[in-house]
Formats: C-alpha cells, sequence, structure tokens
C-alpha cells in the first residue's frame, strides 16, 4: 500500500468513526445485537483461547528451564517469569493475534457479505444508521469480553505452565507456587487490561472498516478478509510497543 | 413527485449518466426501462440517495436531496420503501423477523401491534403462513412478494422496486406486477420500478423513462408505447430474437 493510499484510508477510517458513535436510534436493538455478539465473541471464542493459553505457558515454562537449567537461579523463578509472561505479554497480545484471526476475519466476512448482498443498502434506505447498528454493538461487545478472555487466557497459562512441569518432575510444586507469588505488581494487571482493551478496538474497528467499505465479489471479500488480520496484527504489535513504552 | 434534474453519474472515466431529467409522477406506477447497462439501476440508486450523483439534483417535491444533512436524508428514508433485485432478505432472521426490522428499529409499537401488522402486510402479498420460514426456505417469487412486504410495512409515501421481475418466470413476474400496480394505487405511493421487462412496461407503465446509453431516449406511457416512432424505443421494444423474426415476417406497423 502507497503512503498516499495510507493517508486516504486513515482519514476515511477516522471520518467514519464519527458514524458509528452516534445515539441509536433504539437501544433495544442495539442491546440484542450487543448481547448476540458478547456471546460469539465470548463463548466462541473460549475454546481457541483455552487451547492455545495451555500450550504458551507449558512451552514457557518448558524453554525457561532448559535456559536456567545449571545456573545458580532457583527454580521458583520460573513460576514468577511465567506468572509476568502471561500477564504482561502473552496473554494480551498472543490472543488477541488470535482473535483477530478468529473474530476479526469472521466480522470482515460478515459485514462484507452483507454489503455485497445489500442488506447494508436495504438498512440504509429503512433509515438505519448502518455504520453504528454493525460496528457500535461489536466494538463494545469485544471491550467487554476481550479482557475477560485475557484473564482467562493469563489464568489458564499458569496452569498450563504448572502441568508442563511439576506432573512430569522439573521442579516441586512448592517451587512453582512460591515463584507465582514472588515480586507481585498489581500494575502489571493494569497493563494486561489496557492491552486487551486496545487490542479489542483496534481488531473490530479494523475488521470492520474492511468489511464495510468492501467492493465487487467473493474474490474481494476473501481479500478484504486477509487485510483484516494482517492490518489488525501490525497494528496490535505497533500498540504493544507504545503501551510497553508508556506504561512499563 | 421526484424530479430528477440533469443526473449525471461518472464511475472513473466512463460516464453511465449523461444529464437525464425526468419527473416520476405521484401516486402513479413510474418505469425507468432500458436495456442492461443503461443505467437504470444506477439512475434508481441515484434517486434514492444510494450514489451520489457527479452532477445533478434529485427533488422530493420541494427537498433537494443533495442539500439535506445525514439526519434529514434518514427521516426521508422513512418514507421510501424499496424492493431490491436479490430482495435483500437478512438471511440470519425468519420472515416475520425481516418484516418486523423496520417497526422494531422505528417505532414503538407493542409487540403484538407489530405481529398483526407482520400478518396484514403478508396477507397483502398473498403469503400468510411463513412466518416463521427462513428466507433461503422459500422461492424466489416469494421472497420478492416478502421484499416487497417489508418494504411497504412503514406505508411509505414512495416505493422503489429494482428489477422486481429478474429471475421469475413470466406467470409470476405478472404477478409480481399487478401486486406492485394494485399497492400503488390502493395506498396512493409514487411507485418507481427499474425493469427491462416488456410485460411489465404493457401492463402496468403509467409514466415511462427509456433510457439509452445514459440519455432520457423516449418518455410517454404503456398507450403510447406502439404509436412511437421512436427509434431507440424500437429497438428496445423488438429486441428478443422472436419479436425482430415476427417483425421481419409482417412488418413493425401490422404488429
Amino acid at each position: 500500500m502507497n503512503p498516499l493510499s495510507l493517508l486516504f484510508h486513515f482519514g476515511k477510517f477516522v471520518d467514519w468513526q464519527r458514524q458509528i458513535y452516534r445515539r441509536p436510534e433504539n437501544f433495544r436493538m442495539y442491546y440484542k445485537e450487543l448481547v448476540r455478539q458478547m456471546f460469539d465473541i465470548g463463548l466462541g471464542s473460549l475454546p481457541i483461547i483455552f487451547l492455545i493459553s495451555i500450550f504458551l505457558g507449558a512451552v514457557t515454562v518448558t524453554q525457561f528451564y532448559y535456559q536456567m537449567d545449571g545456573q545458580f537461579i532457583p527454580n521458583s523463578f520460573i513460576g514468577y517469569i511465567v506468572r509476568d509472561m502471561m500477564i504482561i505479554e502473552l496473554s494480551p497480545t498472543f490472543s488477541c493475534i488470535i482473535l483477530a484471526g478468529k473474530v476479526g476475519s469472521n466480522m470482515a466476512a460478515e459485514i462484507g457479505g452483507m454489503r455485497q448482498k445489500e442488506h447494508i443498502d436495504a438498512m440504509d434506505i429503512m433509515g438505519v444508521n448502518t455504520s453504528a447498528y454493525l460496528v457500535m454493538p461489536k466494538v463494545l461487545a469485544a471491550l467487554m469480553m476481550i479482557p475477560l478472555l485475557v484473564t482467562v487466557s493469563a489464568f489458564v497459562g499458569i496452569a498450563g505452565g504448572y502441568l508442563a512441569s511439576v506432573p512430569v518432575g522439573l521442579f516441586t510444586h512448592n517451587d512453582y507456587v512460591t515463584g507465582l507469588r514472588l515480586f507481585f505488581e498489581p500494575h502489571n494487571i493494569f497493563i494486561m487490561f489496557v492491552k486487551a482493551a486496545t487490542f479489542a478496538i483496534i481488531l473490530t474497528s479494523v475488521s470492520c472498516y474492511q468489511g464495510y467499505f468492501v467492493k465487487g465479489g467473493s474474490i474481494e471479500l476473501g481479500e478484504a478478509s486477509t487485510r483484516a488480520v494482517v492490518y489488525s496484527i501490525i497494528l496490535i504489535l505497533v500498540a504493544d510497543y507504545i503501551i510497553a513504552l508508556i506504561l512499563t | 413527485m421526484i424530479r430528477a434534474e440533469n443526473i449525471k453519474k461518472s464511475f472513473g472515466d466512463q460516464e453511465v449518466l449523461k444529464g437525464v431529467d425526468f419527473t416520476f409522477e405521484a401516486g402513479k406506477t413510474n418505469l425507468i426501462i432500458g436495456r442492461s447497462g443503461a443505467g437504470k439501476t444506477v439512475l434508481l440508486k441515484i434517486l434514492v440517495g444510494l450514489f451520489a450523483p457527479s452532477g445533478g439534483r434529485v427533488w422530493y417535491n420541494d427537498r433537494d436531496l443533495s442539500s439535506l444533512s445525514k439526519q434529514q436524508v434518514r427521516e426521508l428514508r422513512m418514507e421510501v420503501g424499496m424492493l431490491f433485485q436479490g430482495n435483500a432478505l437478512f438471511d440470519s432472521m425468519t420472515i416475520e423477523e425481516n418484516i418486523r426490522f423496520p417497526m422494531d428499529m422505528f417505532t414503538k409499537m407493542s409487540y403484538k401491534d407489530k405481529q398483526s401488522r407482520v400478518d396484514e402486510v403478508l396477507e397483502r402479498v398473498s403469503m400468510e403462513g411463513i412466518n416463521k420460514k427462513f428466507s433461503s426456505e422459500i422461492s424466489g417469487g416469494m421472497q420478492k412478494r416478502v421484499g416487497i412486504a417489508r418494504s411497504i410495512v412503514l406505508n411509505p409515501k414512495y416505493l422503489f422496486c429494482d428489477e422486481p421481475n429478474s429471475g421469475l418466470d413470466p406467470k409470476t413476474s405478472i404477478t409480481i406486477d399487478e401486486l406492485i400496480s394494485n399497492i400503488t394505487d390502493d395506498n396512493n405511493i409514487t411507485t418507481i420500478i427499474n425493469t427491462h421487462d416488456m410485460n411489465s412496461v404493457m401492463e402496468i407503465g403509467e409514466n415511462i423513462c427509456l433510457l439509452h446509453q445514459g440519455k432520457l431516449a423516449w418518455q410517454g406511457n404503456k398507450d403510447q408505447v406502439l404509436q412511437s416512432d421512436s427509434e431507440e424505443l424500437h429497438n428496445f421494444i423488438f429486441a428478443s430474437p422472436f419479436l425482430q423474426k415476427l417483425v421481419d415476417r409482417v412488418g413493425a406497423k401490422n404488429i
């Protein structure tokens, strides 16, 4: 994408946000859509978040144990490292990258499909503010559900670390639990939630933008869905770095 | 009354509409006809405000569509119903939810009243008893009827239909035409239909606008069609190979 095109899309995206955050025509209809989206994003993503988190925790423990083996560092430090790795970085960032692929592509395809089948035009003709009705509930649902999913991911990741180490005899239950209690900083939880909320806004807004303004047929819809995932991931990583600079 | 005033529209270098002036009369069935690519759908979408014209204005009585704010356009659209070429029924909703959607969104009617209005419009289009079905479970002709039912549920003043006969057999097409014409007369709606179906032209065309290569080529009503000397109109009417052979055999004036 050339810089001019990037600038054009950035301007269009910012201008479009003004259409999204308007007073709903009917709160009950928006609420109904919000609940549907919360269900899709939250419960629908729980299995995949559970699965990746357990392996993230397990791999982190295994690799750190390998790197620290034979050095004069207590085994309990591995529990401490896993806890903070999961809370500060792996759970928010990795989970949201996975969600960009699952939820983001789904949103782009859903809205893009509605555009192609003239559903959005039909709603426009009825007088519905389609930007608001189709996007606002998705962003709000993601803002509520993704921090919860990230919290679950952190817990499951830490549990995954435990399962990959204690039962197989890498170190003891006491080592791991002691490590989990070492140097705990509540500020890290704050960082996790800031990241989760920021990434939630990025992945829903970018994906909905790609779907809403799709033109052409099924090939273009596929391309829009791919762009939604790729741009969301890039922006999540950039935001991750900026938040790390500001909050640590 | 809706008036198109010197409407122009280009997509990149391609000039689709080259200055169309036409008045769509109130309370009548107005038709936009022409071959594929003549600019019918683009004109219809400009009239309804889905496309912005490159030049010219659209007037709804004394309201200039281009000078209205987004909020005013939304308010105007409460007076508009539209049947899309592909019906645009929301496939995740049942038929009843599709028809109820505009009422759910914009009215404070009780659930019971909305249900009874759904039943009323479904009866109006002869589609009783399909409330709980999904659009994928009914035929194309039935979907058209449901599309019409949804477009009239809020009692619009203007009804737009984009190719209501596309994909339908001749008999179902006639039924749909009659239905739209009856609704127009009964409710005193201004209806604008975009079609290339000659049966529609001859049966329901009270005010017809023929587009040819982005320009207004002929205007009149169904009674004037066969009397016209317009070459573009003749080319449009006798476009089918069957009619062309008939013309060759007996001569256009004898038909």
